[in-house]
This record gives structure tokens, C-alpha cells and sequence, in this order.
């Protein structure tokens, strides 16, 4: 009972303290908000052409229609939706592998390290970019899960590298020792001692890969190969490319998911900014 | 001349009473502590203290019982959250506490300075030593010169006898004996009449230690480098080397006042003599397995007892012990605050 | 008397240095025996980078030692398992705020001794247990089982941990410096508590330090260690009052005491 007022004052003070953070939570959760919530209040299809081509922002359409007569309010909340979930899922998968490979290699030492570090190595070298153009380009047909695995497998590295060395420095300290001589076995200490002294690294870490990767997969919807069957910010931006929205001077069309795409990872890295300075008190300057 | 007085101290011991002049440094009744989110904490509540030229005074007390916040008062040190209640600190005259903090800043180096604790671990790590100095010079002397600044620091450390190389080395190429040194050196470059050293010789080792008293000791009585040392510490047994006057603090106010050799060979106060009688050291005094220690802790100084705080843990309290809190008694040349010597 | 632990030519090198450059090797311990006996307090006195931690850690299977063996109750013991071994030999770290996972409460130490440890004790006893063992170092259950370590003073923390290894009960405690934060009136008071478990329970202990002062107070022997050697031993007046090594004998001297002062050395 104590435990838990007491985590939500600290959340408060931290809340009030840092509005680095509240600025940063309120557009993050705008956008929440609007992914999930939107549906309901806007029911409008967003795949839907009308008659209304390359309209500007009007009380019918809120964000005007692109070239197809599409309403593009609808097509922001959906792809809002598509982005926060590719990219929420896709840092799950990538942190997940980042922990086991970094955390089992940096821990256990010896052979197992030698070989899950060569992986990481061989990976890290190389060029995200072309193997995801690469992978994507092979996959004729592309739901967002698959978007998701190849955001996973090419991002993974650079955090198994972090947490490994984190563990590395951890598994010296001396309340290693001590559940060493608490009889505690090595994996009971990885999982119960190690790891729990890094959550919030792999919290930031973890709030740090929705950002890249929200902006990866939106970079490979500009280029087109992005998810086939769903619309994300990504595609809005893809189709206003396609069909020449600059041209048309249809600003309502291309700088909506943009902006949006920028707000969203700009606010994510807020938070963590705002969390860096709350986990390392010396980070903070006094006051 | 030095080679003579230092053959005649080799062979006797050093001198134990070098010679007390004049008063530089008065304290009157200072009360200061922190504000916390519970209440405030009167880390020192009502304290005097008189210091004179010449004079190595002895602060000893444990943890938490205000010792290194009244060095700070003392000096006029307020930095938040440390807040002056009400008294005076003098020094040579001046009221320290007459001036605003910013005014304040311009005796602190020059008329009255600190070494406050783990100061060596200070050291800007990417200065060189000669770096360091030149810029806390330039805060007191702006228009001085780079060489101005090295010929200074050459002097002092050939007088202190400590090698003039340290000056082109970087902190983490010194020993914590040679940082601590330097921390020394630097903070009495400018002459101050008083000295302010909180736990100097902790986190050294005890060959370190000894070499570091020499040095305080030779500051204040040979070199006169300082006119006069406080000392802060809860190592009776390293700072009783080379103090004149010893004062015992207790949550917060001094229970004790005196001579060192009167307090070390017969404490009066009950907490005095129970701390001498903890003080484990390598001699005949330390009956092997066989001292008592205290039980229990000292009070918590956000409410503490209105009657005297020791009282709960003295074996020799009595009925007036719990009703009021004792003033500091006048026995011969010494002060102690306990209601066993008001007068029987 | 038994002897309870036997260290045989000891010794410990750390390497340092990758594979092209030249490793770097120090010696932190260098060929060293001793013996501890049943119901002992053996001192080892050393200053910052004598080998003592070093030979602590050896002693505590955390370290494998380059060279030479260690016997408890007459078996090597990296034939023992752990989980039996820790219920015969516990040690007390040097920095208790590293000792202790800081993102747990201090309750979280001891039921991790309870669950693999001392799995035989009923669970409704434990409390019970737990505030005997605290109330002996004179802390209460409830002012620092529900803190984190960071929320405690040294010399507190230094007293759990010390509360920790008394629930054990081991037969040999090695302590690191285990009072260095602990104010002086207390520590008396629990240095007598290991006075008292050497002669009420017959537990053994070795008390490590570079202050000769606690050393000479609670210690039956002593050991001087310098440079990852032993340069001295035996009984604690004997070495203290009549030291014969040059390095021992600079160190007693140097030693500040009350009833003589310093003399300076030119």
C-alpha cells in the first residue's frame, strides 16, 4: 500500500517538476488518444474517394481530401493507429532480443559471449537501411507484422551492445557478492539482481526504439515499401509524393503526417530526456 | 635555527602549549540547520566558540552531531539549504554575518578558510594543479599573471617542504596523501588568519595521516602560515596529536570545553567519557574485550528533548536531567554542560 | 584447538590487457599461508592494496585463486557446493552501499537467506528470528527492513549486514572493515558482539582492517599483510607491543594514541 502511494507522489513530483515531461507526455498522449479514440468519434472510411479532389481543410473535412477525394482527417487517425502500433510492437521485438543476446552474452562470458558478440558484431556492420530496402523489396505482399519483424531483426544490435556492456559493469558490484554468498544461483542473479538494476536504461532504451522505429517505417513507406495493407503516416506521405501534392500546392495533405511524425518521436524523446534527468540525479543542474 | 628547534623537538616531543595570543575568531550563540519537507533541522543549536592566535582548536563529536555545519557557520558559509538561525561569528572584529552571502565570498580564501571533508576528491580532474591555482588566485587578485600565480605556489610548497613538481601534474597522477596536501596548500596560499578543516585525515592511511598533522601543525606553530586551525573531526585520537583545546559536541551543542590534556586524561561530561573510553588504540589504555560502548542513539534534531539530550543515555542521570537542559558550568579552566557539576 | 580454515600458498594475479597489447599482470597476493582455529579471532591488518580484500574474496570462493589451495575443516573447498558452503562461511563487505541491491528494501536480503540459505526454518518463525538477530546489533525490524539501502546511514547498513551474516550462523564470519562507518561509542558495542560470539557460540572470525586500534581491541591474533604478503604474526599483544618487522613497526609507530604525541621525523 505504502509502495504504491508512494511510486504515484514520486510520479507527481516528477510530473510537476520536469515540464520537459509533461509537455512531452501531453503530445505523446494527443496522439494516443487520437489513434484510439478517433475511430469512434470520426467515423469516416478513410479509403472512401468522394468527389471532393485536393480540397483544402473545410468544417466537412477537417484536413481537406487528397487527389482520390479521400478525407485526410480519417486517414491521419489511421495512420496514427498503424505508426504507434508498428512502432510500439516492433521495440518489443527489438528489445527483447536486444536484452536476451546483450544481457546471456555479457553475463555468462566465456564461449557464449565470444559467439553472441560475433552476431551482434556481424549485424552491426551491416547497412540497416539496405537490408531493410533489401528484405522489404523481397516481400511482394507486406502486412505490418512483417514490417514489424524486419524492424525488429535490423535494430536489435546497437542495444545488445549497451546492455551488454551495462551488465558487464553491473556484474562486478558487490551486491553481486552478496546473493552469491545468499546461495542464489547465476540465473536467479541475472534475472532477479542484474536486470532489475537496469530497468530504467531499458526503459529509456526501450521508449528510444518506438521513436527509430516510427520513423524507419515511415521511411520505408516514403519509398514505397512500407506495409501494403494498411494505411500508416508513412503511406500518407508516400501518396502525397506520388501524386505530386507539392505540386498542388495541397499543403494540408503532406504536412499533417509529417508533422506528425516528427511531434510524435520529438515527444518520446522528451520523456526520455525528462527521465534521464529523473533516474541520474547528478545529470540534474542545481537549482 | 630550524635544524636546531627541529633536533631539540626529535629528541623531547613536540611542545605542548605553543604559545596563545590574541582572540581572532568569536562565535556567539550560533543556530543554523536545514529545512526539510518535515520541519527543520537545528543542526547546531546554540553554539560559542572563541578561537586566538596561535590556537589549534579540536572539534570531536560523532556523526550528526553538527560538527562540520557549525565549521560552516562559522565562516559564514549559509549556502542553501543551510540556513543561519540567529548569532554572530567575529573574526578579527568583523561580523561575519553583518554582510550579504555575495560580500560574504570575499573573506572566504583570504581571512577565513575551509578544507571541508573529502576536499581532495574536489580537484577539478581535468586542470593541472598550476591551472587550479592561477584561477583561484585570479578570483582574489584579478589582475595577476600566470607566472605571478606559479612563483607564488613554488614558495609556499618549498616552505611546506613538498616537492614543486606537483604543480605541472594533473589530480589523478597525486596520492590521496599528495591531493590532500595540495587541498591544504591551496586554501592557505593567501594567509588566512583562521584555518577551518573538516575531517582532514579521513580515507587517508595512517602514514598519511601522521605526515598530514605534521603539516597543520607546522602551518599554525613553526611557519605561521595560518594564524589559527579548527579542526573537525570524529578521530579523537589523530586530531588529539596536535590541538591545544578540545571542544565535545552533542546533538547539536558543545558539552564540553577545555584543554586537550584535561579532557583526555579526565573527561567530566559522561558522553566526553564515554567517547575517550571508546577510543581504540594500539596502547595499555584499552583494556582488550573489555570497554562498554553507549547504547542507544542520539536524539533526532527535529524535535529534540527540551531538557538535556543526553540524558537518555547517561549512566549517571538524574531527576533534573529530564527537566531541564544544563548551561555550560565554569570548573576551573574548563566548560561542561551537565547538571552534575552545578554546584554540590 | 581445530583448525578451522587453512590457506596454503596462496596466491592471486590479475591480468589486464587485450590480445595484441602486452597483458598487464599484478600480483595482488603473493604465496601467503595462515590458519584460522576453532572459536578464533584472527586479525589482518593492511593498508589500502595489501592483498587482504583480495585474499577475503579467495577465501569466499569469489574469486579463484592463481595458485595454492584453502581448506575448511580439512577439504578444498571448491570440492564443497555452494549452497552448503555459504551456511559455514559468510563475509561482510567493505562498502555496504554496494552490498546491497539498492532498487530493494532491505527485507529483501534476508529473505533471500531464508528462501536459499536456511530453507529448514518454518516460515512463522522467521519473523521472530529476524528481530532476535536485529535486535543484537541494536537496530529495530521496523526502522530498517522496509527502507532502501539509500535510505539508511552506513553505520546502519553496516549493522544489517553484520545481522545478516549472525542469522546464518556460520562457523567462520570473514568481516571487511565491518564498523568503519559505524559511530565510535557503537562500535564498541559491536565489537563486543563478536567478542561474544567467539566466546559464547565458538564461531570464529577474521577481522580485517587497516585500524590497529580495533584490531588490537577484539582480535586473539594478528596477521600484518603488505604488498600482498605476510610480513608478520601472532598474538595481538605481541605484535602490537613488540613488533618485529621494519614495516610493522612503522606502521605501530605511526599509529596516533592518546598517551603519547608525535614525535616528528626529519
Amino acid at each position: 500500500m505504502k509502495g504504491a502511494r508512494g511510486l504515484i507522489a514520486e510520479a507527481i513530483y516528477a510530473l510537476r517538476s520536469s515540464p520537459r515531461l509533461i509537455i512531452g507526455s501531453s503530445i505523446f498522449f494527443f496522439y494516443v488518444v487520437l489513434a484510439v479514440i478517433g475511430p469512434l468519434l470520426y467515423p469516416v472510411d478513410p479509403r472512401k474517394p468522394t468527389f471532393e479532389h485536393l480540397q483544402p481543410p473545410s468544417l466537412q473535412h477537417p484536413l481537406g481530401t487528397d487527389i482520390l477525394g479521400r478525407d485526410l482527417f480519417a486517414q491521419l487517425i489511421h495512420g496514427t493507429y498503424y505508426s504507434l502500433k508498428i512502432g510500439f510492437m516492433a521495440a518489443i521485438l527489438t528489445s527483447i532480443l536486444g536484452i536476451m543476446i546483450g544481457g546471456v552474452g555479457g553475463y555468462f562470458g566465456g564461449v557464449i559471449d565470444d559467439l553472441l558478440t560475433l552476431i551482434t558484431n556481424i549485424f552491426l556492420c551491416v547497412p540497416t537501411i539496405a537490408l531493410l530496402i533489401i528484405l522489404a523489396a523481397y516481400f511482394r505482399v507486406r502486412s505490418e507484422w512483417i514490417v514489424i519483424l524486419l524492424l525488429g531483426i535490423t535494430t536489435w544490435p546497437s542495444m545488445a551492445r549497451s546492455i551488454r556492456s551495462q551488465i558487464l559493469s553491473l556484474k562486478v558490484r558487490e551486491f553481486v557478492d552478496t546473493a552469491k554468498l545468499c546461495g542464489m544461483s547465476s540465473l536467479k542473479i541475472l534475472f532477479r539482481e542484474v536486470l532489475p538494476n537496469m530497468l530504467a536504461y531499458i526503459v529509456m532504451y526501450f521508449i528510444l526504439n518506438i521513436a527509430i522505429a516510427i520513423v524507419s517505417e515511415a521511411g520505408l513507406s516514403a519509398i514505397g515499401l512500407g506495409p501494403t495493407e494498411i494505411i500508416s503516416l508513412g503511406m500518407i506521405l508516400r501518396w502525397a509524393i506520388v501524386w505530386e501534392a507539392v505540386r498542388y500546392g495541397a499543403w494540408w495533405w503532406f504536412i499533417p503526417p509529417g508533422l506528425s511524425i516528427t511531434l510524435i518521436s520529438l515527444s518520446l524523446l522528451m520523456i526520455n530526456d525528462a527521465l534521464d534527468k529523473l533516474y541520474n540525479p547528478r545529470a540534474r543542474t542545481t537549482r | 635555527m630550524t635544524h636546531w628547534i627541529s633536533s631539540i623537538i626529535l629528541e623531547h616531543g613536540l611542545p605542548d602549549d605553543e604559545g596563545v595570543g590574541k582572540m581572532l575568531l568569536r562565535a556567539i550563540d550560533l543556530k543554523g540547520g536545514y529545512a526539510i519537507r518535515s520541519g527543520f533541522v537545528k543542526a547546531v543549536d546554540g553554539c560559542s566558540l572563541t578561537l586566538s592566535e596561535g590556537e589549534i582548536l579540536g572539534i570531536i563529536g560523532e556523526s550528526g552531531c553538527g560538527k562540520s555545519t557549525l565549521g560552516k557557520l562559522l565562516m559564514g558559509f549559509t549556502m542553501p539549504p543551510l540556513k543561519l538561525l540567529n548569532g554572530k561569528a567575529l573574526i578579527e572584529e568583523i561580523d561575519l554575518y553583518s554582510y550579504d552571502l555575495e560580500d560574504r565570498r570575499r573573506f572566504w580564501g583570504s581571512l577565513i578558510s575551509m578544507m571541508p571533508q573529502y576536499s581532495m576528491n574536489a580537484l577539478n580532474p581535468t586542470m593541472k594543479i598550476k591551472d587550479f591555482i592561477y584561477d583561484f588566485l585570479k578570483h582574489h587578485k584579478r589582475d595577476i599573471t600566470r607566472e605571478e600565480a606559479l612563483e607564488i605556489a613554488s614558495d609556499r610548497l618549498k616552505s611546506l617542504n613538498l616537492s614543486p613538481n606537483v604543480l605541472d601534474m594533473y589530480p589523478f597522477e597525486l596520492s590521496g596523501g599528495m591531493k590532500q596536501r595540495v587541498v591544504i596548500m591551496v586554501s592557505t596560499l593567501l594567509n588566512p588568519k583562521t584555518l577551518i578543516c573538516d575531517e582532514p585525515t579521513s580515507a587517508l592511511d595512517v602514514s598519511t595521516q601522521r605526515v598530514l598533522l605534521e603539516l597543520l601543525y607546522n602551518m599554525v606553530k613553526l611557519e605561521k602560515i595560518v594564524s589559527s586551525m579548527i579542526i573537525i573531526s570524529h578521530d579523537v585520537a589523530a586530531i588529539s596529536q596536535i590541538c591545544d583545546t578540545l571542544y565535545v559536541m552533542y546533538a547539536g551543542k558543545i558539552v564540553e570545553k577545555g584543554s586537550l590534556n584535561d579532557i583526555i586524561e579526565e573527561p567530566l561530561h559522561p558522553y566526553t567519557k564515554a567517547l575517550i573510553s571508546s577510543v581504540l588504540t594500539p596502547e595499555e589504555r584499552v583494556r582488550r574485550g573489555k570497554i562498554t560502548g553507549l547504547k542507544g542513539a542520539p536524539p533526532d534534531l527535529l524535535n529534540p528533548p527540551v531538557y538535556c539530550r543526553f540524558a537518555a543515555r547517561c549512566p549517571s542521570a538524574f531527576s533534573k536531567c529530564k527537566q531541564a537542559e544544563p548551561p555550560l558550568i565554569r570548573i576551573g579552566n574548563r566548560e561542561v554542560a551537565c547538571w552534575l557539576f552545578s554546584g554540590e | 584447538m581445530s583448525i578451522l580454515l587453512r590457506v596454503e600458498k596462496l596466491t592471486k594475479i590479475f591480468t589486464a590487457g587485450g590480445i595484441f597489447g602486452s597483458k598487464m599482470k599484478v600480483m595482488a597476493v603473493n604465496n601467503i599461508s595462515f590458519e584460522c582455529g576453532k572459536g578464533e579471532i584472527l586479525g589482518i591488518i593492511g593498508e589500502s592494496g595489501s592483498g587482504k580484500t583480495t585474499t577475503m574474496k579467495m577465501i569466499l570462493k569469489l574469486y579463484k585463486p592463481t595458485e595454492g589451495k584453502i581448506y575448511f575443516q580439512g577439504k578444498d573447498v571448491w570440492t564443497i557446493p555452494s549452497k552448503e558452503y555459504y551456511r559455514h562461511v559468510q563475509g561482510v563487505f567493505q562498502d555496504p552501499y554496494s552490498s546491497i541491491n539498492p532498487v530493494y528494501k532491505v527485507r529483501y536480503l534476508f529473505d533471500n537467506i531464508f528462501d536459499n540459505l536456511l530453507g529448514d526454518i518454518p516460515v512463522d518463525e522467521r519473523r521472530e528470528i529476524l528481530n532476535e538477530v536485529l535486535d543484537r546489533v541494536q537496530l529495530k525490524a521496523e526502522e530498517v527492513l522496509y527502507k532502501y539501502s539509500y535510505e539508511l546511514s552506513g553505520g546502519q547498513l553496516q549493522r544489517v549486514l553484520l545481522a545478516a551474516c549472525l542469522l546464518v550462523n556460520p562457523e567462520l564470519i570473514i568481516a571487511d572493515e565491518p564498523t568503519s562507518m559505524i559511530d565510535a561509542s557503537m562500535r564498541v558495542a559491536i565489537l563486543n558482539v563478536m567478542k561474544s560470539l567467539k566466546e559464547e557460540e565458538g564461531n570464529s572470525i577474521i577481522f580485517i582492517t587497516h585500524d590497529i586500534g580495533q584490531a588490537f581491541y577484539v582480535c586473539d591474533r594478528l596477521l600484518v599483510m603488505h604488498k600482498g604478503e605476510i610480513v608478520e604474526e601472532g598474538n595481538a599483544e605481541e605484535v602490537v607491543f613488540h613488533p618485529q618487522h621494519p614495516y610493522t613497526k612503522r606502521l605501530i609507530a605511526d599509529v596516533p594514541k592518546l598517551g603519547k604525541k608525535l614525535i616528528l621525523r626529519r
